[in-house]
């Protein structure tokens, strides 16, 4: 690992207990900038809890969490917004920072939505909304990014160009990346570091090593390390581990 | 100019309404209305108080309801009951106390009616000071909270992830409702101060687009209501705070009419 500089967030056996029940336990990880972290793991294994006990939301947590940086965007996995309030688009780029409309209009048009810019919140479409969550993410240039199923809805090719998206910005910004996904072509292809969690770590490393491990093959299945075979066969990046992968 | 009863009032009134514009808006998103309420209730426990004591009756009344916000946030978190079950015990609770130690200064003679539904002559030149220092604080502390505050009030997650701190912003939106139903008590009545910060809000709300036009417009229509109501009370021997309240209803009802034209174009 890098030198101390470059993490943004540290986990250490952290974990969260509410009403006697673990929703997650023992979960170590760091976020460094310009790497993008994924988690893994099946429904209620507690991806969206451990992305909460990263940002700093729940206060009692068992273990450490330490994050070193306020620069953040975050796209939570639900949002429910009160449609008491007033809210056009515009209005919600602004929701926690203040930005020049160059900057709201430029995040805008990078997600696809620039045109929504005077809409209310709440008469898009489930798709329109979370592009616009990217966009309100992204658009404070952060140091750190969280999003928890960053493209649910969106349409097909819009998904794609969304986690095209979500590479470069890594890229550009040199910031960390926390993402849950469901999508383990774009976790297998895009990411540096998997995190496998069923209500605590399974496995993590690299998305190879995470593939070949028995665990993750017990959790998705053998079609599961597949996908990453296909992958690496088709871009040929590892070499070494090819043909291993290909007896799956 | 002061002497006149009539223009103290206007001038008390008007510096109300320019805080419950902004403040009424926040209730209304954040549902508060009947925390607002439980506030105001225990509003008479500080009145009792200043009596007794011989005590200005803003900075009594002040106390006392910040000292009920802080025993309900602490109840919530000690009791498993629901907060509207808090909320009204602690309103009718404070209220029949307040009104029980009443009972007992039978040697000041009390203007009950005054005191729930507001008395216009009541207002002295104190009044106004209190109203024009104390509302100007509100809203400055108000405007040094808006962003942590509103992004909480969209979505707490957001606002607390991106670093915010919306418990602090939370805490001292508290403190500045207390502060305005101290500094309105005397003016609109403690069982009508929460009719003051929704009504023209929510009439607001009708007519606007941006949360920034919705406290613009809460603003004017507080303005209004102030504005017309007294002139009904003069005019009529109203109570001042029943008058006001149904000037903003008024207000209310004409932004009806506003909501129906635009659905008509939409269709």
């Amino acid at each position: 690992m890098s030198s101390n500089q470059n993490i943004l967030v540290k986990l250490k056996q952290a974990g969260l207990r509410i009403n006697n029940k673990w929703l997650v336990k023992d979960v170590s990880l760091q976020i460094e900038k310009g790497k993008i972290v994924t988690l893994i793991g099946p429904n209620g294994s507690g991806k969206s809890t451990t992305a909460k006990i990263a940002l700093g939301i729940y206060k009692k947590i068992n273990g450490e969490a330490k994050k070193y940086t306020n620069k953040v965007g975050y796209v939570p996995q639900k949002i429910s917004i009160d449609w008491t309030l007033p809210l056009r688009v515009s209005d919600f780029m602004v929701l926690t920072e203040n930005l020049i409309e160059e900057a709201i209009n430029d995040a805008l048009s990078l997600t696809g939505v620039l045109h929504l810019k005077d809409k209310n919140l709440g008469d898009l479409s489930g798709g329109e909304f979370q592009r616009v969550l990217l966009a309100r993410a992204i658009s404070k240039k952060p140091e750190l990014l969280v999003l928890d199923e960053p493209v649910q809805g969106v349409d097909f090719t819009g998904e794609i160009a969304l986690y095209e998206l979500i590479k470069k910005i890594s890229d550009e910004l040199n910031c960390g990346i926390l993402l849950i996904s469901h999508d383990l072509h774009t976790v297998m292809s895009a990411t540096d570091h998997v995190v496998c969690l069923n209500g605590h770590v399974c496995c993590s490393g690299s998305p190879i090593e995470v593939a070949k491990n028995n665990e993750y093959k017990a959790l998705f299945g053998e079609q599961a390390s597949q996908i990453l075979s296909r992958y690496e066969h088709r871009h040929d990046h590892i070499h070494t581990n090819e043909g291993k992968i290909k007896k799956n | 100019m002061l002497d006149d009863f009539f223009i103290r009032a206007l001038i008390a009134g008007l510096g109300i309404a320019i805080v419950t514009g902004p403040l009424g808006c926040f209730v209304i998103w954040r549902r508060l209305s009947y925390f607002g309420d439980t506030l105001a209730h225990s509003a008479l426990l500080g009145v009792t108080l200043a009596y007794t004591l011989e005590f200005n009756i803003a900075i009594s009344v002040f106390i006392i309801s910040s000292l009920i916000a802080l025993i309900l946030i602490d109840l919530q978190k000690r009791t498993n009951l629901p907060g509207d079950a808090l909320l009204g015990l602690l309103a009718h609770s404070s209220l029949a106390v307040g009104l029980v130690v009443i009972g007992f200064l039978t040697f000041i003679r009390f203007d009950i009616m005054g005191l729930l539904f507001g008395d216009i002559l009541a207002v002295t030149t104190d009044d106004i000071f209190i109203i024009w220092i104390g509302g100007p604080l509100i809203l400055i502390i108000l405007k040094l909270i808006w962003k942590p505050l509103f992004a909480s009030t969209v979505n707490y997650e957001l606002a607390e992830a991106e670093g915010l701190n919306p418990d602090r912003a939370k805490a001292i939106f508290t403190i500045l409702m207390a502060g305005i139903i101290a500094i309105s008590i005397k003016m609109v009545g403690l069982l009508l101060i929460t009719g003051m910060l929704i009504i023209p809000a929510a009439m607001a709300r009708n007519i606007s687009s941006s949360p920034q036009m919705m406290v613009i417009y809460s603003v004017i229509g507080g303005l209004l209501s102030v504005i017309l109501g007294l002139l009904t009370s003069l005019e009529f021997n109203t109570a001042s705070g029943p008058s006001i309240i149904a000037a903003a209803l008024f207000l209310f009802i004409l932004s009806l009419l506003k909501i129906k034209q635009s659905i008509k174009l939409k269709n």
